[in-house]
């Protein structure tokens, strides 16, 4: 075990703990924002920094593990001023126009700017733009993008695909598809877990809601929506609703009142994509010596592409069924349209 | 995909190892003068451009930076500016998680605290307190300003009489510092840009050999005025002093305590390094103008008040001839000598002899080199320089030490002298050491400190103690004039805190070289011909020849080269070879000519006269 003190309070803990994770077992926070443990113990963004006694210079607690005799100071004066001004070096190169960002108000930086009190910028703001292909399902804007690297460390160790890359030196340093190339070039998954662990608005995901508005304010069309599972059972939250009142038939009462003509649930088209898969298992299993096994599920886009793209090997071992959502597309463009004797254009 | 693979040559890293090469080339040349705020601000860059951009101290503070001090070149910054980049200058430093981060905002520091009045004066005036007052680099940094690009080309057109007549003009000893000039000319020579300093000493050296200073007659003096300068100290100061008063029209008196003038030039650099007759051209040169000397006279507090009364000016230029003490038990033992006693000995061509004994020299410095050398010529069973630091922290020129290995000179470094052992004779059996090792840098250079390790007993039969001089000066502190642990307290103009008084060279500077002697002298010249109610002007009308048209193409530095070691171990000729012809035509041609390019076809260039 080492011994050691952290703002005055005596901590114990076994060797090879780094500050931060110490400092944790007394009930100190230490802000951190580029750290992800196990992922990404970079020290990128030098929020983390503390104030060991002794030392000229500050040492990110992310990534410095304890040493017996240490005495460490999370947020004294030196510290504070350079967490500080660290925090306005990153603002110095973001787009701060929070209101029109996706991740307002959800932002672990608008956060942070927040929590250290962060009201003025005593620097010039420019940021990097880039362009990038608005159509992909995976958006970059490199507007506000900090460079924590978290995404070249989740793509890369991960997911193992390593669709994401350091690009440039110097104050041009930022992230980039890796080797060079375009998003539409490379094998990305479109997994999402880039975007899941982007601290800003750097990474989102397509949004097609104005789509939505769009074809509900158009009197001429039939809207018809799909609700996923996961919607379904958490839509509440966001909220604020009781689980009581968060009932299915609220939330779809609640679609139609925005306008949407037919709400449907993607549990109708799941059960369709099983009962293809399980006849196509059945059929395979019966004629198990014709077939490369095991046989693998369709149902989700992302695992397809990833299979496709790494393993395209195995590709004969997926099933064929459509995903639900997909399915449920098709159904409704001809089996419920005739049904409801509607042109299906 | 290779598994591993073998580094190979890479034409971009081969690129840009070559240019960062010829980049360093450049900071050396950097002209004096230029502003330095902008100056930092393009090393900023570079050091913005080094990192790898992972942390936000470094890849944005920075450009943070950058753009504060651009603020402050552009006029819009306030002095509230000040703080915030000493401010965010402090904070990368404090946060930044490597060198290429930390070190380059203390760079920024280090400027802030070195020239804050720049930074003001372009705040509050718009203006950088820096510019091309003298826009020739070597002439700039050669303390006496000798018109360098002038005698160079005089050279190149083989007018070495005419080169020599040149350089007087500014400097009497063209001899002396052809042979031991320490040359900062050369240190931000422009031709560092594309290749490597001009040899303006070597050149110097050819000059001084085709046209001696013995060959070439001084110039006439001005009428005489009537008044009588005393110069107290015959060595390159005072000589240098007396030589321009007395071309000025004032009648100077020399008064030396030793037998022969030249001071540290004759009692304290060996024969191999300046030959005694070489210096005597020099000095012969300046006698030639009227010069009158008074021999063995030592100059005490009363003297010194009847020279005040008796003469219109005094310049006092004593040198640093004394020698400082180990402070080591058995430091009195029989054969512990003081390098400044037998170098004076040596002046008087007393010569020691150290046959079949094993001398140890302690110290790292020119003089301990000297001693060394001198040691090998005198006989020396073995010689070995002890030093308490590592060779690369000798304060010697590199070349010295070169030369003294190559003499078979053993550097036992990192040892500090403990005690000198004697045998019952009272005579010196041994030096005892106690090995250091090296440590944080304290003061600009690093520091040793004891290691964990037994003392040592170096045997030896003589000691020679080479670290450092100081000025005898309690005689003149006497006297009422101030000095300041030992160092007599002139101002810029050599004046002391007596009316009527100047002083310069070694006893104003403490040791140092011969060049800046010389410039105090030529100051204090200058400044006395003010005190005694004048304005007579130095000056030479020679011509200076036209600048070749030829392309700047890189080329070699002619390097002087030395005689081999087995020829000069046992005597004290001197060790050097002249240019030949064919090599100082080419070295001369080398010279970039700053004096008619650049921003001196706009200042002027050339000082004429002063």
């Amino acid at each position: 075990m080492v011994n050691l003190i952290i703002d005055n309070k005596k901590v114990c803990v076994p060797e090879g703990t780094t500050i931060l994770e110490a400092a944790k077992t007394v009930g100190i926070e230490i802000p951190t924002l580029c750290f992800l443990k196990d992922l990404n113990e970079i020290g990128a963004c030098r929020i983390c920094c503390v104030n060991v006694v002794g030392k000229e210079t500050l040492v990110a607690a992310c990534n410095t593990k304890v040493e017996e005799g240490m005495v460490i100071y999370t947020s004294d004066k030196k510290t504070h001023h350079a967490r500080r001004m660290n925090l306005q070096f990153i603002l110095a190169d973001h787009d701060f126009r929070c209101a029109a960002c996706v991740r307002n108000g959800n932002c672990e930086l608008q956060k942070i700017c927040s929590d250290m009190n962060i009201n003025n910028l005593p620097f010039k703001n420019h940021f990097e733009e880039d362009e990038w292909n608005k159509t992909f399902p995976l958006i970059r804007d490199a507007s506000k993008c900090i460079k924590c690297m978290c995404c070249v460390q989740v793509c890369n160790k991960v997911q193992g695909l390593g669709i994401w890359d350091v690009i440039n030196t110097g104050k041009r340093t930022s992230v980039g598809v890796k080797d060079q190339k375009k998003i539409t070039e490379v094998d990305c998954a479109l997994c999402g877990q880039c975007i899941t662990h982007c601290p800003t608005g750097a990474l989102k995901e397509r949004d097609d809601v104005n789509r939505l508005l769009e074809a509900v304010a158009d009197s001429s069309k039939i809207v018809v929506a799909q609700v996923a599972p996961a919607v379904r059972a958490a839509w509440g939250e966001g909220l604020g609703l009781p689980k009581k009142l968060a009932t299915e038939k609220r939330m779809a009462a609640a679609m139609r009142a925005l306008g949407v003509d037919y709400v449907f649930d993607t549990n109708f088209s799941a059960d369709l994509t099983i009962m293809e898969e399980a006849n196509e298992f059945l059929e395979r299993f019966t004629h198990h010596d014709q077939y490369q096994w095991p046989m693998y599920t369709s149902c989700c886009p992302g695992w397809v592409r990833f299979l496709k793209t790494q393993y395209p090997e195995m590709v004969s071992q997926l099933s064929t069924a459509k995903s639900p959502q997909q399915m449920f597309g098709a159904v409704t463009k001809s089996y419920f349209a005739e049904k409801i004797g509607v042109d299906a254009e | 995909m290779n598994r591993l693979s073998v580094m190979s040559d890479d034409r971009v890293d081969a690129t840009v190892e070559l240019l960062m090469k010829e980049f360093s080339q450049r900071i050396i040349a950097n002209p004096p003068g230029v502003c330095p705020i902008d100056m930092q601000l393009a090393f900023l860059k570079v050091c913005h451009a080094q990192t790898c951009g992972k942390c936000v101290p470094c890849r944005v503070g920075l450009g943070v930076l950058e753009e504060l001090l651009e603020s402050v070149l552009d006029h819009t910054a306030t002095m509230e500016t000040l703080d915030l980049i000493e401010y965010t200058a402090t904070n990368i430093k404090n946060s930044a998680d490597c060198a290429i981060g930390f070190e380059s905002a203390r760079m920024i520091l280090k400027g802030f605290e070195g020239f804050k009045e720049d930074y003001i004066s372009h705040i509050q005036n718009h203006r950088c307190t820096g510019s091309f007052e003298q826009p020739i680099p070597c002439v700039t940094l050669c303390p006496a300003n000798v018109d360098i690009p002038g005698y160079i080309a005089l050279a190149g057109m083989g007018r070495c009489d005419d080169a020599v007549r040149l350089i007087r003009k500014d400097n009497p000893f063209p001899t002396a510092c052809a042979f031991i000039c320490e040359h900062p000319c050369e240190a931000r020579c422009r031709r560092n840009m594309i290749d490597d300093s001009v040899n303006i000493r070597g050149i110097k050296r050819y000059v001084v050999d085709k046209a001696t200073a013995a060959e070439v007659a001084v110039p006439a003096c001005a009428p005489s005025t009537g008044k009588k300068v005393a110069v107290v100290g015959g060595g390159p100061s005072g000589l240098t002093t007396a030589y321009f008063l007395q071309l000025m029209g004032h009648q100077t008196v020399i008064y030396e305590e030793k037998k022969q003038l030249g001071g540290m030039l004759r009692y304290g650099i060996p024969n191999y390094r300046f030959p005694r007759e070489r210096l005597q051209e020099d000095i012969d040169a300046i006698l030639s103008t009227g010069v009158e000397t008074r021999m063995g006279v030592n100059i005490g507090t009363e003297k010194l008040a009847e020279l005040n009364k008796e003469y219109d000016a005094v310049y006092i230029a004593i040198g640093a001839h004394t020698d400082n003490k180990l402070g080591l038990e058995g430091e009195d033992s029989e054969n512990v000598i003081s390098a400044v006693e037998m170098l004076r000995k040596i002046g008087d061509d007393e010569y020691p002899d150290f046959t079949d004994k094993r001398v140890i020299v302690v110290g790292g410095g020119n003089v301990a080199m000297d001693c060394a050398r001198t040691a090998v010529r005198s006989n020396a069973k073995t010689v070995s320089i002890v030093y308490r630091r590592r060779q690369e922290d000798m304060t010697a020129l590199p070349a010295e030490v070169e030369g003294a290995i190559a003499e078979g000179i053993e550097l036992i470094t990192l040892k500090a002298p403990l005690r000198v052992e004697a045998d019952e004779e009272g005579k010196v059996a041994a030096l005892w050491v106690q090995p250091q090792v090296i440590g944080p840098v304290k003061g600009g250079r690093p520091a040793p400190r004891k290691a964990r390790k037994e003392e040592e007993r170096l045997e030896c039969d003589v000691i020679l103690v080479a670290i450092g001089q100081k000025i005898v000066s309690e005689p003149f502190e006497k006297a009422g004039i101030a000095a300041k642990r030992g160092r007599l307290c002139a101002d810029a103009s050599g004046a002391l805190n007596r009316i009527g008084m100047y002083a310069g060279g070694n006893c104003v500077t403490g040791p140092a070289t011969v060049i800046k002697a010389i410039a105090a002298g030529k100051a204090a010249a200058a400044n006395i011909d003010e005190y005694l109610g004048y304005k007579h002007m130095i000056s030479t009308d020679v011509e200076i020849p036209e600048p070749l048209l030829n392309d700047k193409l890189p080329c070699g530095r002619v390097n002087l080269a030395e005689k081999e070691s087995w020829a000069r171990r046992d005597n004290f000729e001197g060790i050097e070879y002249t240019m030949s012809e064919e090599e100082a035509i080419q070295e001369t041609s080398r010279c970039l000519r700053c004096d008619r390019h650049g921003c001196a076809t706009l200042r002027g260039g050339r000082q004429l006269e002063w």
